[in-house]
């Protein structure tokens, strides 16, 4: 495959890669830390995953297999509309297999497959500022991050202890990074929280919008933020998902009539399938 | 059984198909040329080239056509286009007062050297639709002043400079001021910080929206933030763009650009330091974008609360509010983000409000409800 004439290699000219490669070293130098970044306009809109395709770009060779997903599925528009571009602008392969991906960009979920060495994971970021809803002000929150300032998030957690008897918080699930940085794991439900820690793949964020980038690098301590006496907990459903089976995964709610009726199925699409073709090769 | 809200590649071909058969509307309608909407939609091509920051009036025409007219979306198109433009190097800072003049009017002053010239405006228009226009006619000819426009066209915070009256700007203070050395930083190569200064906070405005800037502007006018203004002169002409190749050592001409220029004055009673005198607030705009150069002028004092000592309590005088919230092309991008899929995040919502509402008494659920 050759990339679309006309277009730089993976669209971003050399010297703005080399410019987002330099912060994404700082982001691995500095665990959780949200480094400035000189953020360029895409062709596709901000919101919509901009950093993540800006992320990419800097680190994908021609040698690459991408993945993309959205909401944990291959086939959801904005992560069709995504592995298009990359098609289109570096002609790299694409593939829906997790282990198979070298570099896999993502929004709200990471794979039910666990990563492995080598592997990059790319998050769509949209406020990557932990504080913000604490805090509206940029020049604040930085502040607080530099004093490492973070017992308004606790204070916060704690009140939602008070009122509702359980932390209140369901996604972009505050995390603590390395012992030392705050970060804003994207909406990824907090199901998915305990997946960053410890993990052998390089996890990069990308906030466009917001010109932030943030990583995770391999093998470096995740902590959810929670109490002693309410440790941090994660969903679980108490169905199995319809299609095959599995009781170990996200599910999403599907709404099948107007009576009420739901089924429960993977929100995860390449897991799922997996899973459904083990079931049937099992039963040939 | 399980047909969720996911699009294949087919689905979305055949949308983008769609739109553009839509886009051209009746085949029996003769199609848009981009010299039509570059001559006759003039303004609307100001406005996509001013909030897109790329001076090129058929690119913009050609994104107005594309976007059928929506000029957001044709701002985002110039922009995405403007990105993929190298960069030879920054302009020579353009000559306003050598403008040549097409409309150059003055609130503060009643008559002053070059005097007033309405040139081509809708003010003191009754609107009135006009019937005539729906059917196709020549429009009368204006008629040709009698003499040309003055040479001399001082701008009128010149005017009030010489006697020092209003603030000196920093262009005008020369070389001594080491800020007026230092080149313009420039917001899309780098993240903007704040406190920002002037140089990005005029660049931010000028791409701002335009309908932002106005209602904040408005908001200013209403006791949200006094800033006394007068619209000291608005000016809108062609001035020429000069480059200075580093390998030629001497500025070029490289074109002629229509601007807008707009400068506020306004009060202030002084500060310790400062004796009681006139301040600016600074517009600009490619074309001819009045209301937009205006509101701009307006923000942009608005704006100097801090740094001159007034309180800074309203949202037209908050930094970080006004210039992290101007863009239209990441503002419409971040709201309309909305349409993606979020049910990942909403199941886990649902999943803890059911369990909240589990454990609450029966009677207070149906109260609630």
């Amino acid at each position: 495959m050759t990339s679309a004439p006309g277009y730089n290699f993976a669209y971003l000219d050399e010297q703005t890669k080399r410019m987002i490669r330099r912060a994404i070293l700082k982001a691995v130098a500095i665990p959780g830390y949200q480094v400035p970044f000189g953020s360029r306009e895409m062709p596709l809109p901000y919101g919509w995953g901009t950093g993540g395709i800006q992320v990419t770009a800097a680190v994908i060779g021609p040698e690459d297999r991408l993945k993309v997903i959205d909401q944990g599925a291959d086939d959801t528009t904005n992560a069709v509309s995504i592995r298009r571009f990359f098609a289109r602008t570096a002609g790299v392969a694409t593939t829906e297999r997790t282990a198979a991906a070298t570099v896999i960009q993502t929004r709200h979920r990471i794979p039910e497959t666990p990563l492995s060495e080598g592997q990059i994971l790319v998050y769509q970021v949209p406020i990557p500022e932990p504080l913000r809803w604490l805090e509206p002000r940029e020049t604040e929150t930085r502040k607080m991050h530099a004093l490492a300032d973070y017992g308004a998030m606790h204070v916060k957690l704690y009140e939602d202890i008070a009122r509702f008897g359980r932390i209140a918080t369901t996604y972009d699930y505050p995390v603590l990074v390395n012992g030392r940085y705050l970060m804003r794991p994207s909406p990824i439900p907090k199901f998915d929280n305990p997946k960053m820690n410890m993990n052998p793949a390089l996890q990069l964020f990308g906030a466009g919008r917001e010109k932030r980038i943030y990583a995770v690098p391999p093998y470096t301590p995740v902590k959810s933020l929670d109490f002693e006496d309410h440790p941090f907990e994660i969903q679980s459903w108490d169905q199995a998902c319809a299609l095959c089976g599995g009781t170990d995964s996200f599910l999403d709610e599907v709404v099948t009539d107007d009576r009420g009726g739901r089924i429960y199925v993977c929100s995860d699409t390449h897991h799922c399938a997996t899973r459904r073709d083990a079931v049937q090769e099992a039963a040939e | 059984m399980y047909v969720a809200v996911k699009g294949g590649e087919k689905a979305i071909d055949n949308a983008h198909r769609l739109m553009a058969e839509e886009r051209r509307g009746d085949p029996a309608v003769p199609e848009l040329g981009l010299d039509q909407i570059a001559e006759q939609l003039g303004l609307a091509v100001d406005r996509v080239m001013t909030e897109g920051s790329v001076h090129d009036r058929e690119l913009a025409a050609l994104a107005v056509k594309q976007a059928q007219g929506d000029l957001v979306e044709a701002v985002f198109l110039l922009r995405a286009y403007r990105t993929t433009l190298p960069r030879f190097g920054g302009s020579e800072p353009i000559d306003t007062a050598a403008m040549a003049i097409r409309r150059r009017i003055s609130s503060a002053f009643k008559d002053l050297p070059g005097g007033q010239v309405l040139g081509p405006t809708y003010d003191y228009t009754h609107r009135l639709l006009d019937f005539t226009l729906a059917a196709e006619g020549t429009p009368e000819p204006a008629a040709l002043a009698e003499q040309p426009v003055e040479a001399q066209m001082p701008r009128v915070a010149d005017v009030l400079g010489h006697e020092g009256l209003i603030e000196r700007s920093v262009e005008a203070d020369g070389p001594a001021n080491a800020t007026a050395e230092e080149p313009p930083g420039d917001l899309t190569r780098q993240p903007l910080s704040f406190p920002a200064g002037r140089d990005l906070r005029l660049q931010n405005l000028a791409r701002g929206d335009e309908g932002f800037l106005l209602a904040l502007a408005y908001s200013s006018q209403r006791g949200y933030g006094n800033t006394h203004p007068f619209a000291g002169e608005i000016r809108m002409g062609d001035v020429t763009v000069e480059f200075a190749p580093e390998e030629l050592g001497f500025a070029v001409e490289i074109g002629t650009i229509t601007v807008t220029e707009c400068q506020m004055i306004n009060q202030f009673k002084g500060s310790k330091d400062v004796p009681p005198q006139f301040t600016r607030g600074y517009g600009l705009t490619f074309g001819q974008s009045e209301r937009k150069a205006m509101a701009m002028a307006l923000v942009d004092r608005s704006l100097r609360a801090g740094e001159l000592g007034e309180d800074a309590v309203n949202p037209v005088q908050d930094e970080e509010f006004v210039l992290a919230h101007s863009d239209n092309v990441e503002a419409s991008g971040f709201v309309q983000h909305l349409k993606l899929p979020h049910y990942v995040d909403f199941q886990s919502e649902l999943e803890l409000i059911r369990r909240l509402r589990a454990a609450t008494p029966t009677a207070d659920r149906e109260t609630a409800e």
